[in-house]
């Protein structure tokens, strides 16, 4: 049996619940001072060693996230922008093994299961803790072949041209209020170049941690996938949990050239101070396969749409989103497939369960582009609902410019059935272990899409989620 | 000791309508009883309460399980001390693999203090018992991976219903209709199958419209069922003959009782478009 990515299993299952919740104590070698100002954003440049360019973009991209209204749709967003941490630096540098990491991170890693995993099945690892990434590897023989994959702040020092050449291309600063802030404040994240025609066969990852309370972590993600490469890359994320609201808001950026595919895979497990507001947008060209994997379970509100856009024929997006909004939670999450090309192909099943109160919403874009033709879009969401105090809500907007296309989209609500519960429980289920397994079979059509290690978390996090979510 | 399931007197109602107007029936551990009776007689009603179901209100008697008074346990309860029902309309659980869901529900009836989280019964052993049991029933192995009751047809159903009393091993199973809707061969199939997993061996109440399910499960008593009570109780024979002349002799024998099933099924006419 292969072992959870996060934690050692325990067979009681007793006392999981708090797993993710514990604070580190740290001294951190860097503050920046609490609040956003063009003078912070230098300071964070400086601290860098940026080169001019990247000051600029940091310095342009405030103007327009002060610039931009907040967002009137979505979740309520009650960030006050002046009371957040926008850079901490935890340690002077980057680990290369594990024993170079303070201690203290280390532990937080280990109790993550973070090098465990990185032994039994992983490619190559970025841990990120606040705002900068403490260990990172890579296994030999894919450095050889040319495969690049650092933190995004190394990559602007070490591959200057190639970052400056795509950052901020894919997701412009003035795309979004939250693009902005991030291209302004941003700190850690991948830089991942696979090389033609190389296939990574192991999924590598990224872990964020936010440990400090009213913390903003900003990471930028640049990844790109060369002409027939493949790549499975993925990230997870926990934070401990504070009264006060803390800020999670990255930008990941990804280019799939021709025959290439690139699955990106998020298991978002913030805790429920957190607002997740993240921009992700994928440009796939001919030929080649983005497909996007977005669990979010965790969270105050999380607003992130995923989106590939198909710039050549024969390009195919594909994203599966599952969405969990417990008690005090939001989950506005969704998908955006732009069809930009003729004969490109886009899918998007989205998965939601809300209980206890909790809200989940589904808010998706299908576009069509003029020209499109023969191009093949199908949109399924399938919402759950619990209990009469959760909600679940749809947003999908359809723009079709072209006649010759095919653009299917289905919804559905349902509810747990009292005659399912009985019929399970008439086996000897108790009514919790009844919805528990309701849920699990609502979401396996997804979760067995995901390698067999975090298929295994993805269940073990929804059961967490579900317990004592009756009676 | 001999174990039994005892109902005195039972009278239940589903929101404002009286459904059993008091029920006795005793069945003692390996007996088969078979329970016939018209439609909107009370049958699945006698059912889901031996099972209890959460909308039926019990306003008056006992269900009793080996003297135990069992009304407030809930469906969990109930399956853990071993009492079964077969439904008429098995629920589908989409995503959920037969194999899996009854892993947990052996797990629970075999082992009724665990609590939840607790191991399951091992891999190794479950699949060995469960292959064997299907081979017996002649089910196909696919079956176990398949979703519960997602797409089968009335018959895969139905033996799927089987398969599970075969795992749970209950005391006390209520088959109800488990031969409606299907075939000749199937019902024939059901009935064998029922015998072959230790039917014998169960307190088994048996309710049908025909007698062909009973071809393997010769019922030591058969009942009677008319506006909401047990009217009549024969052997073997009172089967045959309900199925071949129908109800209506009942209905002369017991004027009383034939009038309430009118009343019954004139309040269901009016309760129509009210969602009964």
């Amino acid at each position: 049996m292969a072992t959870d990515l996060t934690f050692a299993p325990d067979e009681t299952g007793i006392g999981e619940i708090n797993k993710y919740d514990f604070v580190t104590e740290t001294s951190g070698v860097f503050r920046a001072r609490r609040g956003l100002s063009a003078q912070i954003v230098s300071e964070i440049s400086e601290m860098k060693g940026e080169p001019r360019w990247m000051r600029d973009f940091r310095l342009n991209s405030l103007k327009i996230f002060e610039s931009k209204p907040m967002p009137h749709w979505g979740g309520n967003i009650g960030i006050d922008f002046q009371d957040i941490y926008y850079y901490l630096k935890p340690t002077e540098q980057q680990g290369k093994t594990w024993d170079d990491v303070p201690p203290e991170i280390k532990e937080t890693f280990d109790k993550l299961g973070i090098p465990e995993a990185e032994k039994k099945f992983l490619a190559g690892v970025k841990a990120q803790f606040e705002s900068e990434v403490v260990y990172g590897s890579l296994k030999e023989d894919l450095a050889k072949k040319g495969v690049i994959f650092t933190d995004t702040d190394t990559a602007v020092r070490e591959h200057g041209d190639l970052v400056r050449e795509h950052i901020g291309k894919i997701i412009p600063p003035e795309d979004n209020k939250f693009a902005a802030l991030n291209s302004a404040v941003w700190s850690g994240g991948s830089f991942i170049y696979v090389p033609k025609g190389v296939k990574i066969e192991f999924p590598l990852q990224a872990y964020f941690r936010i440990n400090a309370e009213r913390m903003g972590q900003f990471e930028r993600t640049l990844i790109i996938v060369d002409e027939g490469a493949e790549v499975h890359y993925v990230e997870g994320c926990t934070a401990p949990m504070y009264s006060s609201e803390s800020l999670h808001s990255a930008v990941v950026e990804i280019i799939v050239r021709r025959g290439a595919r690139c699955r990106y895979t998020t298991i978002q497990n913030w805790a429920n101070n957190i607002y997740n507001l993240v921009t992700k947008r994928a440009m796939a060209y001919g030929d080649s396969l983005m497909e996007w994997i977005d669990g979010n379970l965790g969270s105050r509100l999380t607003m992130k749409y995923p989106a590939v856009y198909m710039m050549e024929p024969g390009a195919r997006g594909e994203i599966l989103s599952i969405a969990f909004a417990s008690k005090g939670q939001h989950q506005d999450a969704g998908a955006k497939v732009v069809h930009c090309a003729p004969h490109t192909k886009s899918r998007i099943i989205s998965k939601s369960i809300s209980k206890n109160g909790g809200r989940s919403s589904y808010r998706g874009l299908c576009k069509v582009q003029d020209g499109a033709v023969g191009s093949k879009s199908n949109v399924v969401c399938d919402a759950l609902i619990l209990d009469p105090a959760s909600r679940s809500d749809t947003y999908p907007y359809i723009e079709v410019e072209e006649q010759d296309v095919q653009v299917e989209h289905e919804a559905r609500v349902s509810r747990i059935g009292e005659e399912q519960l009985f019929y399970l429980q008439s086996r000897g289920l108790t009514e919790a272990e009844a919805s528990s397994m309701i849920v699990s079979g609502f979401i396996e059509p997804l979760v067995k899409e995901l390698p067999m290690e975090y298929a295994v978390e993805m269940n073990r996090l929804i059961e967490l989620q579900m317990e004592g979510s009756v009676g | 000791m001999i174990e039994t399931l005892k109902i005195t007197n039972l009278h239940v109602s589903v929101g404002e309508k009286q459904i059993l107007n008091g029920v006795n029936l005793t069945i003692n551990r390996g007996e088969v009883h078979a329970l016939m009776g018209p439609n909107g007689s009370g049958k699945s009603t006698l059912a889901g309460v031996i099972m209890g179901h959460p909308n039926y209100e019990v306003t008056e008697g006992t269900i009793e399980l080996n003297g135990q008074d069992i009304l407030e346990w809930d469906a969990t309860e109930r399956a853990r001390a071993g009492v079964f029902m077969a439904f008429q309309r098995p629920m589908a659980i989409p995503g959920v693999k037969m194999a899996d869901f009854l892993r947990h529900a052996t797990t629970n009836v075999r082992n009724p203090q665990r609590k939840e989280g607790e191991q399951l019964i091992p891999m190794r052993e479950f699949r060995k018992e469960l292959r064997e049991k299907m081979t017996q029933l002649k089910m196909d192995e696919e079956f176990a991976r398949r979703y519960v009751n997602d797409g089968f047809s009335g018959g895969e159903m139905k033996r799927a219903e089987i398969l599970q009393m075969a795992m749970l091993r209950p005391k006390f199973a209520i088959l109800d209709e488990t031969d409606s809707g299907l075939d000749v061969d199937a019902v024939k199939l059901a009935s064998q199958s029922i015998a072959e997993i230790g039917g014998a061996e169960m307190g088994i109440l048996i309710i049908t419209h025909h007698d062909r399910l009973l071809e393997h499960n010769t019922p030591d008593f058969t009942h009677v069922i008319l506006g909401g009570r047990i009217v009549e109780t024969g052997g073997v024979e009172l089967a045959r003959e309900l199925y071949t002349e129908g109800y209506e002799k009942v209905r002369e024998r017991h004027p009383e009782d034939a009038a309430i099933e009118k009343e019954m099924a004139a309040k269901d006419k009016q309760l129509v478009g009210g969602g009964v």
